[in-house]
């Protein structure tokens, strides 16, 4: 970790110096013909750099941060899996980052094959034949099943049915995206026992039902044992069943939905599918849907004809788009290319290591910490901070911060809402068991020093660039430019 | 297995530690009659040489615009970048982290934001710009999301010279709110307002230059926006404001735009990444993650994400956009390069791009059966050109063109009906003199033959 400050590039400017060249530029002859109103008097005020300052100044800042490359990133329910380098290495290819968009469909015949058989494998891994690859994040897959949701209940004239039922557990981005749609939420209790509480839900079932939001595994790493009866309960009162997909990685090869009963779901190849994170996107949210709601996906799709592959905008029961172009293409390469090198059984592999890390780790935490569903889980698990560390006045952001000190990126925290101060640990199956120990043992050490209320948690970390920052003083005294006095 | 560290004996220590007997056992929570009695029927397990000579030989199927020679634009350019630009962003530190929910250990991803936003928001004559968004197409639809909720009306005014798919988008984005959406049309190759903003109107959207390549009048915009209370937002391509004065500078209140040019591979079209900058007084409103500079417990300058209230983890149904994940090291990219550019590497292509363009109207239009689609309209680095054979001459030129390894001539009439026989071409500072000549002397030829016909 690099403590170094490192100036903003705008500090170091010096007024003259230069990286970039282009030569032949005439300024004079560009603007002829341009209307003096439009054309700019001064240039923008960015930053005068040599090549030699520009790279200091990046891989500098790139020593500031975790990554998976450098840490273990327990992050529950982002699935930061290793991301593999030969992927890198494909998509940097010119023969596939140099395409244009609106290249004929002849002359981009290896990137349609590609799309047409990533599209046919979701297909198949999701049990939902309707397969779109437009969306760029999990969030737009959301927002794009639910639009097709509302064409398919518009076009039935079923115009009373606009209420969602989301579980009390699930991702904020549900929500968010059925109030763009324009449905309103019903939030639904969670069980006891972790899972949807059925009961709640079939009293909030009703005419004016659309659908319900189900995360399966959901976002406490428990199953929905009774997602069949879920999925038929909400079928029977003629609402669909979407389940947000973050958590696939769990299940791949094991169940699909659409043999569930869900209707529509969403994939993050940058979570189940190995494509990096990249500091927060670009991602990849494609979704699969049951037959009956193909007609109504987002254009273009690919096909397959018989002289070669070609994308169609033919069904008028289509949303449109939600963005430009054919989506994340970059982003569905490395899909594409992780998928081909573990096929079906690797599939499997990967749900089943992923499951056994996370309930390796969750035996190996549950005496340290508290466990709220200490029974199997899939791929995560969510621990919190023992009554009596919380009676020493250790909460959950101090071991956050103190896992930082060891190390470690921090698990998920305070999320799912529905466990107080939660900590939701996802080790991925791409971690060793070397890792796991090490990671264990300084949960259990952490948990001591918070059994003891020792009070070196809460000025933790120490030894990082910054310490805990003041975020009520970042919106009381807004700087969001180098520009803001 | 690939990528999975774990050996059998390892397995095997773990499941007798966790009390299962095998994998199927772990599995039990499952129920039995949902879980798949088969494998998936999913061809793999290559190793990676094998997958190397698969992904080479499907790409042997590419023909790349950018390894001939390409004039095709719409929205997707054929800019270079200088070579620190896939080196430090292909940084694992960057490539591999998360979203920087912990400022401790991301302060290398949020300082990059900040000084990103810091570019934008001067590029654009704005107070703020966000982290990111998906693209230029769901920018657009999120300013206009904006307006509405902040003007409280339900209609906004798009150019038809919007990009058709950010077009699309806004339909699609705004149907579900009961917007309307009213497109004014294009007259002689640029907007025409006349009479569509009124006091009902929450937003006026305009594409600079447009889709056509023409360079439209900010003023009238920015004018009867202020007159009517609505906003007036600006869709722009990042690079032409090395020459056109920024929107802000007009008085406009959003500017977004796609951030290809700014050193993104065309790559098929995507992932690419979407900028966001508006006034201060909207920063509660704007959609995704925003970076601000504060201080640590000892009073060191530090970075993190903020206004998080606006957002769907914190605001859940009531945030100001659904958007999570965007495309930040997309922009991390543009960031790298808008640095290296500086103000003169910056104007220097834009002067180049256009300059290109020049060249390129003089010599094409003087091919017979060519000629500039709108004469008097000056454009940027994209030229709009009339056939006289009509649509079939333009595709014959377009595979003419693409036969000889230029990838070029976007024909208008997919888009405007009234539009026979439009196409544009493309330069950017990439175009050299010579690729300009190779293809006028296939118009020459294509459009030779087309009138001994």
């Amino acid at each position: 970790m690099n403590l170094d400050i490192v100036h903003l590039l705008i500090e170091d400017s010096v007024p003259g110096r230069r990286c970039v060249r282009t030569s032949g530029a005439d300024r004079k002859a560009a603007i002829a013909g341009l209307p003096q109103a439009e054309v700019r008097e001064q240039a923008p005020a960015l930053p005068e750099l040599s090549e030699m300052d520009i790279v200091r100044h990046f891989t500098r800042l790139s020593q500031k941060n975790f990554a998976i490359s450098t840490q273990f990133y327990p992050l529950g329910s982002c699935t930061m899996k290793y991301n593999p380098a030969l992927h890198e290495s494909i998509a940097g290819r010119s023969h596939w980052n140099g395409l244009h968009p609106w290249q004929d469909d002849g002359e981009v015949q290896g990137a349609l094959s590609l799309m047409w058989e990533l599209q046919n494998d979701l297909a198949e891994a999701t049990g939902l034949p309707g397969v779109t690859l437009h969306p760029a994040a999990g969030a737009h897959g959301e927002l794009t099943a639910l639009m097709i949701l509302r064409a398919y209940l518009d076009g039935r004239g079923e115009t009373k049915r606009r209420v969602i039922l989301i579980p009390d557990s699930a991702h904020g981005t549900n929500p968010a995206s059925c109030t763009l749609a324009g449905f309103k939420v019903l939030t639904i209790q969670s069980s006891k026992r972790g899972l949807l509480d059925r009961e709640d839900l079939r009293a909030h079932l009703g005419s004016d039902t659309a659908g319900l939001m189900i995360t399966n595994p959901n976002t406490l790493g428990l199953f929905e044992e009774n997602i069949r009866e879920i999925c038929d309960a909400v079928h029977e009162a003629g609402g669909k069943v979407y389940m947000d997909g973050a958590n696939f990685n769990a299940i791949m090869g094991v169940t699909r939905p659409g043999d569930f009963g869900v209707d529509m779901m969403h994939l993050n190849l940058h979570k189940s599918f190995s494509t990096p994170h990249g500091g927060g996107g670009p991602g990849s949210g494609p979704i699969c849907v049951t037959e009956e709601l193909r007609p109504y996906l987002p254009n273009p799709r690919v096909v397959e004809e018989e002289n070669g592959y070609r994308l169609i905008e033919d069904s008028e029961a289509s949303i449109g788009r939600l963005r430009a172009f054919h989506g994340n293409f970059g982003v569905l390469l490395r899909a594409w290319a992780y998928i081909r090198r573990l096929g079906a059984k690797g599939l499997l592999r990967v749900a089943e290591n992923a499951v056994l890390n996370a309930n390796y780790l969750r035996i190996k935490l549950r005496e340290h910490w508290r466990v709220p569903y200490d029974r199997t889980c899939t791929h995560e698990f969510v621990a919190r901070p023992k009554k009596t560390m919380r009676e020493n006045g250790i909460h959950t952001i101090d071991i956050a911060k103190r896992l930082i000190e060891r190390g470690y990126h921090p698990p998920t925290v305070y999320f799912p809402l529905v466990v107080n101060e939660a900590i939701m640990i996802e080790p991925t199956e791409t971690e060793s068991k070397a890792t796991l120990d090490a990671f264990a043992q300084t949960m259990i050490e952490i948990a001591q020093e918070a059994e003891a209320g020792n009070s070196a948690l809460h000025a933790a970390p120490k030894n990082m660039p910054v310490s805990r920052v003041d975020e009520a003083r970042a919106v009381k005294e807004p700087i969001l430019t180098w520009a803001t006095k | 297995m690939p990528y999975i560290p774990n050996t059998n004996q390892e397995r095997e220590e773990m499941l007798g530690e966790i009390g299962a007997k095998d994998f199927q056992d772990l599995f039990g929570n499952i129920p039995a009659d949902i879980r798949l009695k088969r494998a998936l029927d999913i061809e793999g397990g290559l190793t990676e040489q094998d997958l190397d000579e698969r992904i080479k030989e499907k790409g042997s199927w590419n023909r790349p615009a950018a390894e001939g020679s390409c004039f095709l634009g719409g929205g997707t350019w054929d800019h270079s970048w200088p070579a620190v630009v896939d080196q430090l962003s292909g940084r694992t530190e960057f490539l591999t982290a998360y979203t920087p929910y912990q400022p401790e250990c991301s302060q290398g991803t949020l300082q990059c934001i900040f000084e990103f936003q810091s570019m934008m928001a001067e590029l654009c004559g704005m107070d703020v710009a966000n982290a990111s968004m998906y693209d230029g197409a769901s920018a657009c639809a999120e300013a206009l999301l904006l307006a509405t909720s902040t003007t409280r009306r339900k209609r906004v005014v798009v150019s038809k010279g919007l990009h058709p798919d950010a077009r699309a988008t806004i339909q699609t984005y705004l149907r579900y709110q009961n917007i309307e959406v009213v497109e004014a049309p294009l007259r002689n190759g640029v907007t025409d307002w006349n009479g569509s903003v009124d006091s009902q109107t929450a937003a006026v959207l305009v594409q600079q230059p447009n889709f056509l390549g023409n360079v439209e009048a900010l003023d009238p915009v920015a004018a009867s926006c202020q007159e009517t209370g609505a906003l007036a937002v600006a869709s722009i391509n990042p690079i032409a404001l090395g020459l056109l004065r920024s929107p802000g500078h007009a008085g406009f209140d959003i500017v977004v735009g796609e951030g290809q040019p700014l050193g993104i591979p065309m790559g098929y079209g995507g992932p690419h990444f979407g900028f966001f900058a508006t006034r201060q007084k909207f920063v509660r409103k704007i959609p995704g993650r925003l970076v601000g500079a504060t201080l640590d417990q000892e009073g060191r300058k530090a970075y993190t994400l903020t206004f998080q209230t606006r957002e769907q983890h914190i605001r859940r149904e009531k945030a100001t956009s659904n958007i999570c994940t965007n495309n930040a090291l997309m922009a991390l990219r543009g960031c790298i390069h808008l640095a290296a550019l500086g103000p003169k590497g910056l104007e220097e292509i834009a002067c180049v791009s256009r300059q290109r363009a020049l060249q390129l109207a003089e010599e094409l239009s003087s091919v017979d059966g060519i000629e500039l689609a709108w004469p008097d309209r000056p454009f940027f680095n994209e030229v709009a050109f009339r056939a006289a054979g009509g649509n079939p001459a333009v595709a014959q030129f377009k595979t003419t063109l693409a036969q000889n390894g230029i990838q070029a001539v976007l024909p208008m009439s997919r888009w405007y009906e009234d539009m026979e026989g439009v196409f544009t071409l493309a330069c950017t500072e990439r175009t050299r003199s010579k690729d300009i000549k190779r293809l006028c002397d296939q118009a020459q030829n294509t459009f030779r033959l087309e009138v001994s016909l």
